[in-house]
């Protein structure tokens, strides 16, 4: 492959004809259009196009026979969306339960992960110790796996008689039966307290469909293996751009204030953490924006049970279409969903774009509070 | 802190390499590296041992490394009791024409973006940009829709041709042309070359890494591609990797909870990716990298 570029210079101009009079110019423009036409084709057929006849599909009542985009099928409007939002009914029930699993899994796995990275980061990028590269590749290793395949090896593991109750065992605690058990680890630390019956003010009622005794229910058991398992897959990913990110903060900097007698965490709260603040955002959002689009995990460990309490909304619209056949429910919950991430991802650009143009630390950090 | 001293500056790092503090942190940084190595590589440990254990063996000793009678059944399983061998034989199909068509036309895109000048460039490049941030899995309707009306669900085609291009890889491939020096090029555009050999003979070679990224990149994710065959085919032929051990886990095959063979399943579908991370690891760790740099 390499020789070539040495070959292509010894080819002949034979066509001088072509580059008179801004030839190169129009040759570059349909040479340009031709290279990129395979990608437009396909991402424009795969990508835009279904958008928009999903989009349709939302506005009906298409229940999988024939093609939905005749005649026959019913026209309803915003119908599927209000059912999503403002009608009682078991649609609104189901999608307000997975916006709160949903909400439960990103206040764990958001932090989580985040703060697992950047302490192995630390440690990863600690100059005294040997076999660095070791650990990394190990940490880091579980991020390229298969996430259908790493999920049966968890599934395995929070089996009832798996590898983590086996592991409780040897501390005399009896292991839940991890994906069996619905409860709500918020309800569970209330019974500890002793609020074993929940309050009649909070079950009588509540915001959109759920009682407040229900939104408050806390990620269950069953989510918390999968909690578990998101965390252990993605830190490792995270641990490398945070590492990139601390073996730019210069030596100088932290020995200068090792000088001045600064304690190891005063260094890296005053040092540490607000040069690699940037990556800090960038890690805090891409997890914000990906842990909404969980779905592998659940559909191979979980499929929303029980009791609903692993349904996340893009699992749910995949079941609402594919299993139910209520294509246009199931798109519209895709297009909340869509929007969601949408907002999250223009936060972050806007905010990493208002960040590049002018390179200073000090307004950046200006600028952070607003928004988040 | 911000305390000034008149000491001469005695060398920080070998102070700080010695003395009982030192030797202190050093340990448990130690201990603080092996707890996450066992906690991040344990799992497989696991994983490798009760794929090779009996069931009832599985069941009682889940945490132990060592499978006590080691027996290959849930291997012979597999491949006697189970598709796997067409999976394995979808999955390669699909993944080496992905990653074929990936290569290719993402650097043919990512070329014309940084270096040719055709009117709509801009406008191109931003739609790519935007396209990167649609999350796949609000597609899974949308992509049975389309499929299904331009025939191709339930086919070969169908899994693999709307994952042709993708706009990460463009993305990439721009970012690399780019810096590329403009130089070897234009020595072979005044020698007559037509673009597409400049593209195809002068600047690809140069592109080496950046191939080999893209590449590695697209291996790696056409392989674990999961939601994208759930929505494709729902022909058991047609069933790639991913497929088939989700279709496994969900309990079709009946009978017990059958983990040593799953497991193995799981494990035989990892080790390709695997292996390729071990010989390619600093390409998949500067992909990584990158992200942090650009977002």
């Amino acid at each position: 492959m390499a020789t070539e570029a040495l070959r292509a210079p010894a080819t002949t101009p034979v066509r001088p004809p072509r580059r008179r009079g801004g030839g190169i110019r129009s040759n570059e423009h349909v040479a340009g259009w031709l290279f990129v036409a395979p990608v437009l084709v396909i991402l424009g057929l795969f990508l835009l196009l279904p958008i928009l006849m999903a989009l349709w599909v939302s506005l009906t009542d298409w229940n999988g026979q024939g093609s939905p985009f005749t005649g026959q099928v019913p026209f309803v409007g915003g119908d599927n969306y209000t059912r999503l939002f403002a009608e009682d009914g078991l649609a609104r029930r189901d999608f307000m339960t997975s916006i709160r699993n949903n909400l439960y899994y990103v206040a764990l796995v958001v932090p989580a992960q985040t703060v697992l990275a950047l302490g192995l980061a630390l440690v990863v990028n600690n100059r005294m110790l040997k076999g660095k590269g070791f650990f990394r590749t190990a940490f880091y290793f579980p991020s390229v796996t298969s996430s259908v395949a790493i999920s049966v090896v968890f599934l395995f593991m929070f089996a009832n008689s798996g590898a983590v109750n086996a592991l409780l065992g040897f501390f005399g605690i009896e292991g839940p039966q991890w994906f069996a058990d619905s409860r709500g680890v918020l309800h569970l630390l209330l019974g500890a307290v002793g609020v074993d019956t929940p309050p009649a003010a909070l079950t009588a009622g509540g915001p959109l469909g759920l009682t407040w005794w229900d939104w408050l229910a806390g990620p269950s058991v069953a989510m918390m293996s999968i909690i578990c398992l998101v965390v252990w897959t993605t830190s490792g990913t995270f641990m490398l751009m945070f590492l990139a990110a601390l073996q730019n903060v210069p030596v100088v900097l932290d020995e200068a204030s090792t000088l001045d007698g600064a304690t190891r965490w005063q260094r890296f709260r005053h040092v540490t953490l607000p040069l690699i603040k940037p990556t800090m955002f960038l890690v805090l959002t891409l997890g914000l924006i990906g842990s909404w689009q969980v779905f592998d995990q659940v559909y191979v460990m979980s499929q929303g049970d029980p009791a609903k309490t692993t349904l996340t909304p893009a699992y749910l619209s995949y079941r609402t279409a594919f299993r139910d056949f209520d294509y246009g429910s199931g798109a519209a919950i895709s297009f909340v969903l869509f929007l969601i991430i949408i907002l999250l991802t223009v936060f972050q650009r806007r905010v990493m774009a208002d960040r590049d143009e002018p390179r200073r630390p000090r307004w950046w950090r200006r600028r952070v509070p607003e928004g988040s | 802190m911000a305390v000034l001293t008149d000491r001469p500056a005695p060398p920080v790092a070998r102070r700080a390499d010695r003395g009982p503090r030192a030797l202190v942190n050093r340990f448990l940084g130690y201990a603080i590296l092996i707890f996450f190595g066992l906690v991040f590589l344990y799992p497989f440990v696991i994983q490798i041992a009760n794929s090779v254990k009996t069931e009832p063996d599985a069941a009682a000793h889940p945490l132990s490394p060592v499978p006590d009678p080691v027996t290959l059944a849930g291997f012979e399983r597999i491949f006697a009791g189970t598709n796997f061998p067409l999976w394995l034989g979808n999955s390669l199909l699909v993944t080496v024409l992905v990653t074929l068509g990936r290569v290719f036309f993402d650097s043919l895109a990512g070329y014309a973006l940084a270096r040719l000048r055709f009117r709509g460039r801009a406008g191109i490049f931003a739609a790519v940009i935007a396209v990167m941030a649609v999350p796949g899995v609000v597609l899974l309707i949308p992509k049975f829709l389309v499929l299904k009306q331009l025939g191709l669900y339930d086919s070969y085609a169908g899994l693999v041709v709307p994952l042709l291009a993708d706009a990460a890889g463009v993305f990439i491939m721009k970012q690399f042309f780019e810096s590329v020096p403009v130089s070897i090029e234009e020595a072979a555009r005044i020698d007559g070359a037509g673009v597409f050999r400049t593209f195809w003979s002068v600047v690809l070679p140069t592109a080496k890494p950046a191939l080999i990224t893209l590449t590695i990149l697209s291996f790696q994710g056409s392989w674990n591609e999961f939601p994208h065959s759930l929505v494709a085919v729902q022909d058991p032929g047609l069933f790639t990797l991913p497929r088939g051990l989700a279709d496994l886990v969900s309990g079709s095959l009946g009978k017990g909870t059958q983990y040593p063979l799953k497991l193995g399943a799981a494990l035989l579908a990892t080790i390709p990716v695997a292996v390729l991370f071990m010989i390619f690891q600093r390409y998949f760790v500067r992909d990584a990298n990158e992200g942090a740099d650009k977002g």
